[in-house]
């Protein structure tokens, strides 16, 4: 119902600007996949390799496609991502916690 | 009969399985029989057509999950009657240990996924924009996707029954039991699929609600004015947006494991089935407070109206949802303590849980403290609310035992537990949504349900929900285990198992008593003439009963929270009467068939996932993208409602 009058107050956005970000996206996403087929290196490196591709991942869809910095009225989104932000990083590390079963080891 | 029919009959409609499988064949043919005729006899296909398989209009959306809900509290309800009756004795075979199985099975998926939550959304659906003065949700089209692709979902999940074999892997359904090696044939694809289509829908409902809330609210309700309800459905869908990806992401993984052979969750080729149970849980137990908390809101609504006083400490209140939404990502691992994860995990974990008891505690002196010299009327959702109280109470103390990871290698897995988180859901989220469901329900249809059949349901469903439950928590003490579906008559537990039956049974007998207040206030229930039926306090109380499609012909401006309360006490109800000069079109959502046929084809598609028949997904996900490729070109998706319209609807209504 609202979005008519949104797309007239922001304008459209070149077509680039999706384009660039699809192929980033795709990339980040081969380079990856490539890397966990091939076992080019050994485990401990491919993890903190693939964590950085999966970060540089979430930037490219928030500001290529979510269009993070733009927005009008009080900035919920930020209060929102700032949310699943924190979300996202305790369940990733609590899992790490949970499932490394490290008392085993003892 | 000739060798291919036998062979078909007996491969995908499970003829050999014996006479429920017939006598559900038969019942479904005969309703779809009946169905198809009426509509044919009273030429009804184009009205069903028109006016709901291609709405967009939130409270009819609301009215179909509500119908949806209720049908799946009676399948679910079956598939309950049916385990308890397998375990009324002992060494009984009314049930062999396969169908009990899927029975468990398919009880909890449904109650909790295809019961609770379209409950939950029927209530978002019908009450959200009236309450924060909206004229619909921000996002209509994908509210009708949403509401499709659960229906869809469900529907996949239940044709599993007569066609290809439930799953029967328990409604967690971990690997490897429900792996490719142990779990051969559809059954379990069934169930991931059909979470999996419900589960897009159900994402979509969130992201919807949220932006409804935190965009569309009339002017001057700023978000410390908002009803209750309305917070409680914040809170939830917060809670939704970021637990349900972690339910996509294991069913789509151990579907990966079962028809493509990946090793996610075996224990060889380096897969972890425990990961499975971790990830599952990291959406199950926030899914647990995406289920109670719109039942919260909904009990502080009828708090203050049956009390007849401003609910008590609402600042408090608000803060205690928010506290719950968050603790609810920190408890996950007390679902699997036994795991052996660490003193230390279990530690963080058994103190997260109990903590939740403290804001949940907040709410309940709360309600208590606003019934506190209120002039209380027991209306029937008061009086579910009522029964509310002490039955969530004692739940929530039997949940603060669980948590204590010590005792947990007592309980897990008992029967206590199983009375226990029947207690939290029963009622929390059953009494919840049906006190929802009388609150409202004069605002949806325009009539109240009937008191005294609505009165014997309560009764009947409150005393058989305690001689029910309540042995379940004796029988776990005495060591009987979940899911066992026949025990020897030497261990003790004759006489509670066959008293938990009975209480099973009481609780049918109310929920046709339900049934039966449906049908008889249809015709002989009292009519809403005001729309102000229960003397409110919110604004969705200021609107005739039925609402006209655009809820309000002008948006109202808040100057206080329950403000229709408020204006009533100041003498300023003309305020939101508006005078025909001050009506300018309304601007609205047209209808779409295509929410409906796009689902339909995620249905196509899982349906062939389900029995691995390619080409027949590659078509349904072909259809999903046609669908979605004509959406994006479709510009002329609104229309306006000429004044003249809406001055002859509220002049018919009495309005102007």
């Amino acid at each position: 119902m609202e979005r008519g009058a949104q797309t007239t107050q922001h304008g459209h956005h070149s077509p680039t600007l999706y384009i660039v970000g699809y192929v980033l996206s795709l990339v980040l996403t081969a380079i990856s996949f490539v890397l966990a087929l091939t076992h080019a290196m050994s485990l401990g490196p491919t993890m903190w390799i693939l964590m950085i591709l999966a970060g540089l991942q979430i930037l490219v869809q928030l500001f290529f496609f979510m269009h993070v910095t733009e927005g009008d009225g009080p900035p919920y989104h930020s209060v929102t991502l700032l949310i699943g932000l924190i979300f996202t990083f305790a369940i990733c590390l609590m899992s790490i916690w949970i499932m490394t079963f490290h008392y085993q080891s003892y | 009969m000739p060798q291919w029919l036998h062979t078909f009959g007996d491969q995908y409609l499970m003829w050999n399985e014996g006479p429920l499988i017939w006598i559900s064949d038969v019942l479904i043919l005969l309703t779809g029989f009946g169905i198809v005729f009426v509509l044919t006899y009273f030429k009804k296909w184009g009205w069903l057509w028109r006016e709901w398989l291609t709405t967009v209009d939130h409270k009819k959306i609301g009215i179909m999950y509500l119908i949806a809900s209720l049908l799946m509290m009676f399948r679910g309800g079956v598939d309950a009657l049916l385990l308890r009756t397998q375990l009324a004795v002992p060494n009984n075979h009314f049930l062999d240990a396969e169908h009990y199985d899927q029975i468990f099975t398919t009880h909890g998926t449904i109650m909790i996924l295809f019961m609770a939550m379209p409950f939950i959304f029927a209530l978002f659906n019908i009450a959200v924009p009236l309450q924060i003065g909206a004229r619909d949700v921000a996002f209509p089209y994908l509210n009708a996707i949403s509401f499709w692709l659960f229906f869809f979902g469900a529907l996949l999940f239940n044709i599993s029954f007569v066609f290809g074999g439930s799953p029967d892997a328990g409604w967690v359904s971990y690997p490897p039991l429900a792996g490719p090696e142990f779990d051969k044939g559809p059954g379990e694809n069934f169930y991931l699929l059909a979470l999996q289509i419900s589960g897009i829908g159900s994402i979509g409902t969130g992201i919807n609600f949220l932006a409804t809330i935190l965009k569309m609210r009339a002017p001057g309700m700023t978000l410390m004015r908002m009803p209750l309800f309305t917070w409680s459905v914040v809170a939830t869908s917060l809670v939704i947006i970021f637990a349900f990806p972690a339910l996509t992401v294991a069913l789509a993984l151990l579907l990966l494991d079962r028809i493509v052979g990946t090793h996610f969750f075996t224990m060889a080729h380096g897969g972890d089935p425990m990961m499975y149970i971790n990830l599952f849980w990291i959406w199950g137990h926030p899914e647990v407070y995406i289920v109670i908390m719109p039942a919260f809101g909904v009990f502080s609504e009828v708090v203050a109206t049956f009390s007849r006083k401003r609910v008590f400490g609402y600042t408090s209140m608000v803060a205690s949802l928010l506290l719950i939404s968050v603790i609810s990502y920190f408890v996950w691992a007390h679902h699997f303590f036994t795991m052996g994860a660490g003193a230390d995990v279990n530690t963080f974990f058994a103190v997260a849980s109990m903590a939740v008891a403290i804001p949940t505690g907040v709410k309940i002196f709360n309600w208590l403290f606003t019934m506190f010299r209120g002039r209380i009327r027991l209306e029937l959702p008061m009086l579910w609310t009522i029964a509310f109280v002490p039955c969530f109470a004692i739940g929530g103390a039997t949940g603060v035992m669980l948590a204590a990871a010590p005792a947990d290698y007592q309980y897990h897995n008992s029967y206590f537990l199983i009375a226990h988180f029947h207690q939290v859901l029963i009622g929390g989220v059953v009494f919840g949504m049906l006190a929802g469901m009388y609150y409202w329900w004069p605002k949806m249809f325009g009539f109240k349900l009937d008191d005294r059949l609505g009165r014997y349901a309560f009764w009947f469903f409150n005393i058989g929900f305690y001689v029910c439950f309540m042995p379940q928590y004796a029988l776990g003490f005495m060591g009987m285990q979940r899911r066992m579906y026949v025990y020897p008559a030497d261990m003790g537990w004759n006489t509670l198992n066959l008293v938990s039956t009975i209480g099973a049974y009481l609780m049918g007998i109310g929920f046709l008593f339900i049934v039966a207040q449906v049908l008889y206030s249809i015709k002989y229930g009292e009519r809403d003439v005001t729309g102000d039926i229960w003397d409110g306090r919110t604004l969705e109380w200021s609107l005739p009963s039925p609402v006209p499609h655009y809820n309000f012909a002008v948006i109202p401006t808040v100057t206080s929270r329950d403000a229709w309360w408020e204006m009533k006490q100041t003498g300023q109800i003309q305020a939101l009467r508006p005078s025909a000069d001050e009506i300018a079109p309304i601007h609205m959502p047209k209808n779409s068939g295509r929410p409906f046929i796009l689902s339909a084809c995620f249905f196509v598609a899982g349906f062939g996932f389900v029995f691995e028949w390619f080409w027949l997904a590659a078509l349904g996900l072909l259809g999903v993208v046609i669908c979605l490729i004509l959406r994006a070109f479709e510009y002329d998706d609104e229309y306006h409602i000429p004044p003249h319209e809406v001055v002859e609807t509220e002049s018919a209504l009495g309005r102007l």
